[in-house]
């Protein structure tokens, strides 16, 4: 069970992505949160966060149409 | 990721300030500082007393586009307003009205909305883009 959850369906770029380091901004060192998305962008778009931020992507799943990561922070 | 990235902004019609909202969020949300320089039209959009208004679209979005940005603003995309206070929470993002274009306007400080940190003319601008890009919208 990751710390935070995220859920981002329905919202369209970059939201996702912003509501997602703003939930990593209020987090601990090590703590993960848990997103799901529905942005045909996500997956390269969580992809490049993660590379650039150093918050290491943990899992990655695809449900349908529905995106998911868990991300642990730097 | 530490040399920031610049927008000058002259267009002031709705669809080019969600495309900057859009970029400036993204870059705020990777730790990149961006500013934003407002002239012309894009100023006059940040005034207090315009900010929530329509402020149409470029010309070659047509009934089309029009209608397609409507979709989407009604399945709940944030504003650009919106959006820019959401990235000035989350990262470093400055915002700036040109010198030339408040007089050009008519404009004093306290007639833009809060999302404006303040004045400078292009030189101070140029300096605070360092060697980042700078992308004219």
């Amino acid at each position: 069970m990751a710390d935070q959850q995220v859920d981002a369906r329905g919202l369209n770029c970059p939201m996702p992505i912003v509501k997602t380091a703003q939930a990593v901004k209020g987090m601990a060192s090590g703590q993960t949160v848990e997103v799901l998305a529905t942005d045909a962008g996500s997956v390269k778009d969580f992809a490049a966060w993660s590379k650039t931020t150093g918050n290491e992507m943990v899992e990655q799943t695809t449900d349908g149409g529905v995106f998911r990561f868990v991300l642990r922070k730097k | 990721m530490d040399e920031p990235l610049n927008l000058v902004l002259f267009s002031g019609t709705d669809d080019k300030l969600q495309a900057v909202a859009v970029l400036t969020a993204g870059a705020a949300a990777l730790g990149k500082p961006v500013n934003l320089f407002l002239q012309y039209w894009a100023l006059d959009a940040f005034t207090k007393a315009k900010i929530d208004r329509d402020h149409g679209l470029a010309p070659e979005a047509g009934p089309e586009g029009r209608a397609a940005v409507d979709a989407l603003a009604k399945a709940g995309q944030a504003s650009w307003a919106d959006t820019l206070r959401m990235a000035k929470e989350l990262g470093e993002v400055d915002i700036q009205a040109c010198s030339l274009s408040m007089d050009l306007l008519g404009l004093e400080e306290s007639d833009l909305d809060p999302l404006v940190d303040g004045t400078e003319g292009v030189t101070a601008f140029y300096l605070n883009a360092g060697e980042g890009q700078i992308v004219f919208i």
